[in-house]
């Protein structure tokens, strides 16, 4: 075996070596004691690939190989100059849309690997040169396929990105907006078609410009409570586009990470959308929470407390659990609910948090904001098990979240949010709510806990709610409580 | 090149996988989850870097030079706000605790 052949299996290898280090990371994840380790054996996998990469045969034998070389350099040297400083410096609480944003950049570099792809093929014919081999009905169907799903994740994600930023009007519809999305992805689908018979430059272009354009279409009508499933559901695009794009270049690395992240990553969106009790597909076609959803008057009125009434109900307690919404990052009140939560648990009183799979904006929001704050992760506790426990706590502090605490999400078959799983909050002796003001959730429902008989309304921003509290908890000591 | 049918087979295995490895989800781990499978999938670097090593056209190193910088955004910036999010998870017990 000659020195270059020898070479070209060591990269293969180098790929493989990779596939195994993701899937190894991936399941270190899987606990939260090897989590970190498992990130950093994904990192040594992706390491090894992109070296291995410069050695590829086909880059190394290319007659411009320096200049496409100085090229990557470039590239790589910008984007990770710009992603590592944006990706340090970034707020916990603006986790979501930076995920969303670095996601959107994979989707779209699977469709660019389509696209180089489906327009070297497209000029076979009028050109010899190495890159343009002629591709086969099977590969360029994968190439159409993979860049239509990385197209759409790439805009869509964007799109995301910009709203979760605050930069972009959280919903935008008109009328018949479902039919124009419609029209725009058959047309996508339907230059992709074309290609397969007729490979040509000009549908090339405009079979992206529909597809990005159909991405961004599709994102402008989905609320802000919705994006736990937007954002997890374009992860999976981003890893099937890889995929896809991995089987046009014959390459094991991008198929198997792509793949694995795909099934991993519809297996995530499915779970959110169960626990918003909709479908997938209403989540992104229907215009939920537009529509009024005012059911039931629910009798009775909200009932106000005081800091001090609230910190003596703590004071009593003896078990209590914290249930934390979007508005606590919105407040940025995690550190000072920790603060509160560590004086209660001074006290001897038991604290557990109770978090509700789609709470905040993406999976897993309220774990990160809370382990910020320096939370133990085994404090925290699943829908599931902790459900059966607000029977036996006495006093439950719900901070930033609405409907998923909703009790006619259970009891009122009219409401929009019927049958969606909630903390059963309602079941606690004494709740206390904080919220800056009267308003409904998300959903546009009126919350039946608020008026229930044991619930008091304590209305304040979060972090000076949990400053009053912790000031009237000292000061009950001090005053020789007991 | 890879042939169809070890293609089929490779879809099929790593779709399993994908499956099985998460098949049960605490909250707690949707975070490492979601995060983490977003750095992974920024393998797509590799395959962009080779699209770009493959160009001969100026229009084909303009997209394969896109794609290089979009794939090395999401591995880079998806590795350091993983790790960030991960180093910050702790458990109360010392040791000992699954």
């Amino acid at each position: 075996m000659d020195k270059s052949a020898l070479l070209q299996h060591a990269v293969h290898a180098s790929y493989f070596v990779a596939a195994v280090l993701f899937i190894l990371g991936i399941k270190r994840m899987s606990s939260p004691v090897t989590a970190r380790s498992g990130i950093q054996w994904a990192g040594i996998g992706m390491v090894v690939a992109t070296i291995a990469t410069f050695f590829h045969g086909s880059i190394l034998n290319h007659p411009d190989v320096i200049a496409n070389v100085v090229l990557m350099v470039l590239a790589i040297g910008i984007s990770t100059l710009f992603a590592w400083v944006s990706g340090k410096k970034v707020a916990m609480t603006d986790m979501p849309q930076m995920v969303a944003l670095y996601n959107g950049m994979g989707g779209g570099s699977a469709a660019a690997i389509g696209a180089s792809a489906l327009i070297g093929a497209a000029t076979v014919g009028s050109a010899t040169a190495p890159g343009h081999h002629a591709l086969g009905t099977t590969q360029i169907a994968l190439a159409v396929i993979g860049a239509l799903i990385g197209s759409i994740s790439f805009t869509g994600s964007l799109i995301a990105f910009a709203k979760l930023q605050g930069w972009m009007d959280k919903t935008f519809r008109f009328g018949g907006q479902q039919v124009v999305n419609g029209l725009f992805f058959l047309s996508a689908v339907g230059l992709g078609g074309a290609l397969l018979f007729h490979l040509d430059t000009t549908i090339v272009i405009a079979f992206f410009a529909v597809s990005l354009l159909f991405g961004v279409l599709m994102t402008l009508p989905i609320g802000g409570a919705d994006m736990p499933v937007v954002i997890s559901l374009y992860n999976a695009f981003t890893g099937l586009a890889v995929a896809f794009e991995g089987y046009v270049q014959g390459n094991v690395a991008l198929i198997i990470a792509g793949t694995v992240v795909g099934a991993a990553g519809t297996l995530l969106t499915r779970l959110m959308a169960k626990a918003m009790n909709r479908s997938i597909s209403n989540v992104l076609f229907s215009n939920f929470g537009s529509g009024g959803g005012g059911s039931t008057e629910i009798a009775g009125s909200q009932k106000p407390i005081e800091a001090a009434d609230a910190a003596s109900l703590l004071y009593m307690a003896e078990k209590v659990i914290i249930v934390p919404g979007y508005g606590m990052a919105v407040a940025q009140a995690q550190h000072k609910i920790w603060e509160l939560s560590q004086q209660l648990i001074k006290r001897d009183k038991e604290v557990k948090f109770a978090i509700h799979p789609v709470a905040g904006r993406m999976p897993g929001h309220m774990n990160v904001l809370l382990a910020e704050a320096g939370v133990p992760y085994d404090l925290i506790a699943d829908m599931d098990d902790i459900n059966p426990e607000f029977a036996t706590c006495d006093v439950a502090i719900v901070i930033g979240a609405n409907d998923v605490v909703n009790p006619v999400a259970r009891t009122d078959k009219s409401s929009p949010i019927y049958g969606m799983p909630i903390l059963d909050v309602i079941n606690a002796r004494q709740v206390i709510v904080i919220k800056r003001g009267k308003g409904a959730g998300f959903a546009g429902i009126e919350n039946a806990l608020f008026y229930a008989d044991n619930c008091r309304m304590l209305y304040a921003d979060g972090q000076e709610a949990a400053n009053r509290l912790i000031a009237e908890l000292k000061g009950i000591d001090s005053a020789g409580g007991h | 090149m890879i042939s169809g049918e070890i293609a089929l087979y490779l879809f099929m295995l790593a779709a399993f996988t994908g499956h099985e490895i998460i098949s049960r989800v605490p909250v707690i781990l949707h975070t490492p989850l979601m995060s983490g499978s977003n750095f992974v999938h920024g393998i797509v670097l590799v395959g962009a870097m080779i699209a770009l090593g493959e160009a001969t056209t100026t229009t084909q190193q303009v997209i394969g030079f896109i794609g290089v910088f979009l794939g090395a955004g999401n591995a880079v910036g998806g590795y350091v706000v993983t790790e960030r999010m991960l180093e910050m998870f702790k458990s109360s017990k010392k040791e000992g605790a699954k």
